[in-house]
């Protein structure tokens, strides 16, 4: 079956289990046909790759984003096996407990400078060096929520460090489009329990919440934001850029 | 469900996400010295323990958790 991302090369950051929204983005993606090409953040999560991928052969590279070194260094490595990319998925957020937990009031410049330094800044400087090894035309999209735009409770640090990666995405995408016609966008996936989702306090509260707010009744899973990733993608896309696209089964309408 | 049946569901989930010997799991074998496990492991095998019983499991009853007992008990009381 032709997919619509036949003979693309696509660079999926921050899987770490099955429940990864990265992962549903990766399933999504080799069903379209895309060569994916996956970078963990270090060996502990590389083992459970190894082990969720032990059928299937699929490229990885270690990247800590908490370096730009690092980040330059892996493109360069995935540039020497691969060559050119067509497309970059950016999955990865960071904030220690106490940072969310405390509420926005109580942030210390500590605990501020790290969820902004990965969860936001992160975005900027894989772009940089992505972007220099992407094909015109390419495609990049980043993971946000709905916290970024509203006061959602308790997710507080969280939710500034999204705002700033929303503004990143439209003048990323105002760069990029001008220098390589590269498209840069995000999804603001519904809440779904994953690893990174278990450092809010009370996410328990925070998932039948949102799910009270979707229009049918279920939360999203990591497949229905993979789907919505591949298009983006895809040359179906085109024309959509420095958007944020909702992939929450309508939580946004209500919320 | 009884006791067993959650019992032999949750020995399968331990045995396939820490590769253990199914027949190696005992009702007293405890995560956290047992197991070469560490706290992401951990709540990896929290998450799987909700998502193959439908159930909740709040972080503070979570770290209470400590043998495959503890953890069957809570899910046959709990659904
Ligand atoms: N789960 C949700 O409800 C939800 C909703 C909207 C947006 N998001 C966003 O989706 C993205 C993926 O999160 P997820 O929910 O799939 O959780 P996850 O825990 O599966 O993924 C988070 C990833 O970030 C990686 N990471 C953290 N620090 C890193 C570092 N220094 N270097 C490299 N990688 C690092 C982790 O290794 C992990 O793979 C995040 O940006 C998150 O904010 C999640």
């Amino acid at each position: 079956m032709a997919g619509i991302l036949d003979g693309k090369k696509i660079v999926i950051m921050g899987v770490a289990n099955k429940k990864s929204i990265a992962w549903g983005c990766a399933q999504a993606l080799m069903d379209q046909g895309a060569e994916i090409i996956l970078t963990y953040q270090n060996e502990r999560m590389k083992r459970s790759l190894d082990k969720m991928l032990a059928d299937v052969d699929v490229k990885m590279f270690e990247c800590d984003v908490a370096e730009d070194a690092n980040v330059e260094k892996t493109f360069n490595e995935i540039h020497n096996a691969v060559g050119n990319i067509d497309g970059l998925i950016h999955a990865i957020a960071f904030a220690d407990k106490d940072t969310l937990e405390g509420g926005v009031k109580n942030v210390k410049k500590d605990g501020f400078n790290l969820a902004q330094d990965i969860s936001a800044y992160s975005f900027i400087s894989v772009s940089r060096y992505a972007s220099a090894i992407m094909n015109r035309g390419g495609s990049i999209t980043t993971l946000t929520y709905i916290g970024a735009v509203r006061a959602i409770p308790n997710y507080n640090m969280m939710g500034v460090a999204k705002a700033a990666l929303e503004a990143e995405v439209r003048y990323l995408a105002a760069e990029l489009g001008k220098e390589s016609d590269i498209r840069v966008n995000a999804i603001s996936a519904g809440a779904i329990k994953t690893l990174a989702v278990t450092g809010i306090k009370h996410h328990g509260d925070l998932l039948k919440m949102s799910e009270g707010f979707t229009v049918n009744g279920k939360s999203v899973t990591p497949m229905d934001v993979g789907k919505s990733a591949a298009f983006l993608m895809s040359d179906l896309a085109s024309g959509v850029t420095g958007d944020i696209i909702y992939v929450d089964n309508g939580v946004h309408l209500i919320v | 469900m009884t006791k067993d049946e959650v019992f032999n569901r949750v020995a399968d989930m331990i045995s396939d996400q820490f590769e253990v010997d199914r027949s190696k799991i005992t009702g007293d074998l405890n995560f956290k010295s047992d197991l070469d496990a560490d706290s992401i492991d951990f709540v990896e095998f929290v998450l799987n323990l909700e998502s193959e019983f439908g159930a909740t499991i709040d972080d503070e009853d979570a770290e209470k958790l400590n043998t495959v007992n503890e953890a069957v008990d809570y899910i046959v009381s709990h659904s």
